[in-house]
């Protein structure tokens, strides 16, 4: 795997500091190389990096809306092939501009088939614009719309599983990653580079200041997510499913749960709850 | 004079944001410790620790990422 | 060159393929369809090599537009009215980050009630957007226009996208005689497309950045700056292009103006019935006059001063409705001259504007009973 050593994105850059989408960028850009144009839609990751007049961008990118990253990427992507360039196009979009609001151009850039890989970064939450809920918060987190209060325990639906609709829509190369398993993420970038039309990756991103935990954190979380199955590393490669990492003993959630301020409010009878999901979804994954 | 568009023609340029006026602690990296485990290099935000294992504190923001991770304790974060 | 009897979409599909955009990412919508199944033939026959995406929304035909626009290569895209509106948010940013897209809009009511038809309601709602808008009064135009926004679009002094305006029906769905050019002829007149912006990985930049307080304000002068110039840019497209294809067209039209006690204001192919009817009022010894906008966005303010403060009344024919306010073009008339100014609100939804309408609007600007008057609305379905 080649994996370049200078790096695509400069510092400087506004992130929270302990900030996990930056490490996500940063990785898959290694993988990528020079020979990347970056789509960004509105977000963290579009702010942080491109303060007018300053750029973190050390690759050519482009940003115009929330919504529209996979439709500006196909233009992107048709407009590189009709001037015989070969460029990858790789789209970046939080998990808000994917599964909510984004989800259309994504459904619709992916059926057409066009050459690009769409990361989404995914982090529960519009975190940008101050932690509200998305279609991709997770059962019992509390954010700004879905809080904790006596009526409520915070969001009350699952998750929204993208990566599954992404295979649906006959994506050739699907997966799921996490920014704390760096080495399966870039293998993960590499494979979604050499498909032969639309890839797919959902990377699961920790966000302290979202989640409530701190900074140095940010990888140890991640970490904890796929140790308890709350996040389970996957790839769908033309229909065909495996799972990539299966950790050796699987922990409790309650370990992942108690280190987020985001989950404190909830009761053990909550989080036995969440873990009587998490139990039943590993054990159809045998991990 | 704002170029046209608000486009940005100088790549990286946030290189001119010393993010390093930040941080609250810094970490210190004992190169004798260091197993070159190369964790702290892809885990950092910034990307500023390079493949010689120096940090930029240009940039660093003492977020503590690389103390966390390294798994032989060869950083330490101390104030300033 | 070569004289055909076309559609105003059939026309504007050959203008699109003279243009040689290599990006067409477009939607289907009433009445512009048929310009996207135009296209979409020419490219399978390999007559335009381009690359059509089959977008799954209007959002994302704009969207995939400016982002190919913005890799560097001519692109276009059309719709009509809901599809206007739902591009409304990235029609700003196009603006704003100056990309010159040519979009082609076959101007249909908006919605509720429901309406295929046509009125202007759905491109006069975008003037505030940046872009320059041209207004065509038959297929001629339509096809002109179309040539015409590529050249001043893409002048580095300019850098604005503009939409070209067609009637709904009653240019799209209608055949007309028109010449047609030689892509030799119009290769003399748009020069390749030259991007300032662009997607390279040999000279990286980033395009659509944020600005805070410090920066915005003079992005956005700077568009107030383009707008400008554009009216000189044009005046040099038009000067080009009539040296090569023989047709003269300006911001606006005078139509009989010169000696005129009434003068008509009104744009897209309405004034066709006008210049009729101008024809029968002069034969009954009526001094009535029609002046054309044909570019309303650079808004040509002394060239409309100049015709309408003669002395002449002024009767604006607006196809919108600005509630409360009367019509768009009446209230710009009324802001930018000083003549005596009254508004007509005539073809909503489609509603034929006859030469008996016109009449009538005529003899109610010779005796007006108030400033603003509903044309053909039907008293009894109020």
């Amino acid at each position: 795997m080649e994996i370049s050593e200078k790096e695509f994105l400069a510092p400087g850059h506004r992130a929270c500091a302990g900030c996990g989408a930056t490490v996500g960028v940063r990785l898959a850009l290694k993988a990528l190389g020079k020979n990347t144009v970056a789509v960004s839609a509105t977000g963290c990751l579009e702010v942080i990096t491109t303060p007018y007049p300053e750029t973190a961008w050390d690759i050519p990118w482009i940003h115009v809306a929330f919504e529209n990253a996979a439709a500006v990427a196909s233009g992107v992507e048709r407009a590189l092939k009709s001037q015989g360039k070969d460029a990858q196009v790789v789209a970046f979009a939080g998990d808000g501009g994917t599964a909510d609001i984004g989800l259309q151009a994504l459904s619709g850039a992916m059926e057409r088939g066009h050459n690009l890989i769409y990361i989404c970064y995914d982090n529960e939450a519009y975190m940008n614009t101050g932690v509200q809920r998305s279609g991709a918060t997770p059962y019992g987190a509390s954010t700004t719309t879905s809080p904790h209060g006596k009526e409520s325990f915070g969001e009350d639906k699952p998750k929204k599983n993208i990566p599954m609709i992404m295979a649906a829509h006959g994506v050739p190369y699907v997966a799921t990653a996490s920014i704390s398993y760096p080495e399966d993420f870039m293998k993960k970038v590499q494979k979604a580079k050499d498909t032969d039309g639309p890839a797919y990756i959902h990377l699961h991103q920790p966000c302290t200041t979202g989640w409530g935990y701190d900074p140095s954190k940010t990888i140890e979380l991640g970490r904890l997510a796929v140790e308890t199955g709350s996040w389970i590393l996957y790839e769908i490669e033309d229909g065909d499913f495996h799972v990539t990492y299966r950790p050796a003993e699987r922990k409790v959630v309650d370990e992942y749960l108690l280190a987020q301020k985001r989950f404190k409010h909830l009761t053990e009878e909550e989080r036995k709850r969440i873990q009587k999901n998490v139990d039943a979804i590993c054990t159809e994954f045998k991990i | 004079m704002v170029n046209i568009g608000a486009c940005v023609k100088e790549p990286g340029s946030t290189r001119n944001n010393k993010t390093g006026s930040w941080r609250t602690f810094k970490p210190i990296l004992d190169k004798e410790k260091c197993i070159e485990c190369e964790n702290c290099v892809l885990f950092c935000p910034e990307g500023c620790i390079n493949k010689d294992y120096d940090i930029d504190y240009d940039y660093c923001k003492g977020c503590g990422i690389c103390a966390e991770e390294c798994p032989v304790k060869a950083i330490k974060m101390e104030r300033g | 060159m070569v004289k055909k009897v076309f559609t105003s979409n059939r026309a504007v599909a050959e203008a699109v393929k003279l243009a040689r955009p290599q990006v067409v990412p477009v939607y289907p919508i009433t009445p512009q369809t048929t310009i996207s199944e135009y296209l979409a033939q020419f490219v399978a026959d390999g007559d335009l090599k381009a690359e059509y995406i089959r977008v799954e929304s209007e959002h994302s035909a704009i969207s995939a537009a400016l982002g190919a626009s913005g890799a560097g290569v001519r692109v276009f895209t059309a719709t009509s009215s809901q599809g206007l509106a739902l591009m409304h948010e990235i029609l700003f940013a196009a603006a704003g980050m100056r990309s010159p897209i040519v979009l082609v809009d076959a101007n249909r009511a908006l919605s509720a009630p429901l309406s295929i038809w046509n009125d202007q309601q759905d491109t006069i709602s975008e003037r505030d957007s940046g872009w320059l808008q041209i207004y065509a009064e038959n297929a001629q135009e339509a096809l002109d226009a179309v040539l015409i926004a590529y050249r001043v679009a893409e002048d580095r002094d300019v850098l604005l996208p503009c939409m070209v305006c067609i009637d709904g029906y009653f240019l799209t769905h209608t055949v007309e005689p028109l010449e047609v050019p030689s892509q030799e002829e119009v290769d003399r007149f748009l020069p390749s497309y030259n991007p300032y912006a662009f997607l390279d990985t040999e000279t990286p930049m980033s395009i659509g950045t944020f600005t805070d307080p410090d920066y915005y304000m003079e992005a956005r002068y700077a568009i107030e700056m383009a707008m400008e110039k554009s009216k000189e840019v044009m005046a040099k497209a038009n000067q080009d292009f009539a040296e090569i294809f023989g047709r003269k067209y300006d911001l606006v039209e005078k139509y009989r103006c010169d000696d005129a006690e009434i003068i008509i204001v009104a744009m897209g192919s309405v004034c066709g019935t006008i210049k009729d009817v101008i024809d029968s009022l002069r034969n009954e010894g009526e001094k009535v006059g029609l002046l054309k906008i044909r570019v309303y966005r650079p808004f040509p303010r002394e060239e409309i001063k100049e015709v309408l403060e003669k002395g002449s009344k002024v009767a604006v024919i607006d196809k919108n409705i600005s509630f409360g306010m009367g019509g768009v073009l009446y209230n710009n008339i009324k802001a930018k001259t000083n003549a005596e100014v009254y508004g007509f609100i005539a073809g909503l939804g489609g509603r034929d504007i006859t030469t008996e309408y016109v009449r009538e609007i005529v003899e109610k600007t010779k005796n007006p009973t108030r400033e603003i008057e509903w044309i053909g609305l039907k008293k009894e379905e109020v």
